[in-house]
């Protein structure tokens, strides 16, 4: 079966519609799906929901879709550093479903593991559980939250051999796999696809599995915050 | 006199004990690990680490190697990663002894504020509320009071709850409070800060 493709539009041919929920890696702007989302500015596929920790910045990441609005609604646990993302929100423009960073994982592992919903104490007495279904277990309430079922994963690795199987670096690895874990259908980008046999089994981060299409690029990897120390004198 | 910031860092790292692994919040909370001196604590990320080491010298700056305040930060010779859904697994299952965050307001019952002010621009709770309620211990390092002069440690929260009865001990610039069954105890008071003026300055039942 082909899954390597020669460039993200490619890639991404024939899976992207409007208004459908497309799950991303990353944190921030490290590890995110640079290459595909770009594709998916090209395309014009618009009323997009996206299930994302973050949105970016203006100009990089998740940000790019917002300044072609093609972005309706964002599942996020936290979406500052971007100017157009909160001057939309305000205006009404974009709607907001705010989710604990956890939660919001533990929705996209569950989704790609078949589980519809799963109890967990956080947020219990917050906005957060407003309108959901709250459960005591042993004496402790717990808010009932659902997994999340993408139409399409878009995520990045470091490495990936010809069948998928992938490996991370680092805390680029952050969203990733779950997010990849929840779509019907995956596209991962990485920086460099390796030969079938070259990986050692005992340390795929991700396997091949859940990568249905696999594309190879350079990557820009902007750094949101640089900070630095000064070399100790010796 | 009341403490400084790096003075309530100081004294938040005495909450910290040998083998412990522990999340700092953003701000105040990560001067802590200034202050951890000999004792073996392990620092976790919540974007994916456990093991975090200082900021990178000048020129080893990796993008693949941020905080969760994605700042760019180095690595140890203990260090793992792992992805988003294991780091909060590790939070939420009380596998993480300790968290140490701010906060905007405080309640004598441990309810805690500090993600948003309602009318105000909104940014998210990125993983404070997975925090508060896995941690085996959360301590809040804040101001006493805002720029008022109003307390915000308070006998009921009225911002929007980050976690329900979830604070076991405030560090602020007046001294050392924890939450008790009835209310709030003195701990200790900052140098040259008496109870009558810790207690003036809250709202909060001390017992």
């Amino acid at each position: 079966m082909k899954k390597i493709y020669s460039n993200a539009t490619e890639a991404l041919d024939g899976l992207l519609r409007d208004d459908m929920l497309i799950a991303a890696g990353g944190f921030g702007l490290c590890g995110i799906p640079e290459l595909l989302l770009e594709a998916i500015k090209q395309s014009g596929v618009k009323n997009l929901t996206f299930a994302s920790n973050n949105a970016g910045v203006d100009d990089f990441g998740i940000g790019i879709l917002l300044q072609t609005r093609q972005v309706s609604k964002m599942m996020s646990s936290y979406v500052g550093e971007n100017d157009e993302f909160m001057r939309q929100y305000l205006a009404g423009e974009l709607e907001i479903e705010f989710n604990p960073q956890g939660t919001l994982a533990e929705r996209m592992r569950a989704g790609g593991c078949g589980i519809p919903g799963f109890y967990t104490k956080t947020g219990v007495g917050t906005q957060v559980a407003e309108g959901k279904e709250l459960k005591d277990f042993n004496g402790e309430t717990y808010v009932l939250e659902e997994g999340i079922f993408a139409d399409l994963s878009i995520v990045k690795a470091w490495k990936a051999d010809e069948t998928g199987n992938a490996i991370f670096r680092k805390t680029a690895r952050n969203f990733n796999p779950p997010a990849a874990m929840c779509g019907k259908i995956c596209v991962m980008e990485v920086e460099e696809i390796v030969p079938v046999g070259s990986l050692d089994p005992d340390h795929i981060h991700l396997p091949g599995i859940y990568v249905n299409r696999l594309i190879q690029g350079d990557h820009e990897k902007r750094i949101e915050q640089r900070t630095v120390r000064q070399k100790e004198s010796a | 006199m009341p403490w400084d910031r790096n003075q309530m860092a100081e004294r938040a790292a005495r909450e910290l004990e040998d083998g412990m692994y522990v999340n700092l919040g953003i701000g105040i909370p990560t001067l802590v690990a200034n202050y951890v001196g000999d004792k073996d604590i392990t620092l976790q990320s919540e974007n994916g680490m456990l093991g975090m080491g200082p900021f990178p010298i000048e020129g080893t700056e990796d993008p693949d190697l941020i905080n969760a305040g994605k700042q760019t930060i180095t690595e140890m010779d203990r260090t793992a990663y792992f992805d988003s859904s294991q780091s909060f697994g590790m939070i939420r299952g009380g596998k993480i002894a300790a968290a140490i965050l701010g906060a905007m307001e405080v309640a004598e019952n441990g309810d805690l504020a500090n993600w948003m002010i309602p009318g105000k621009l909104v940014k998210g709770m990125g993983g404070a509320m997975d925090l508060v309620a896995g941690v085996g211990r959360v301590i809040v390092v804040m101001d006493h009071t805002n720029k008022h002069g109003a307390s915000k440690v308070l006998k009921d929260c009225t911002l929007p709850l980050t976690g329900k009865g979830v604070v076991d001990l405030i560090i602020s610039n007046l001294g050392v409070l924890e939450v008790v069954k009835g209310g709030l105890r003195i701990v200790e008071t900052a140098p040259d800060v008496s109870e009558d003026e810790l207690r003036a300055a809250t709202e909060a039942t001390i017992i």
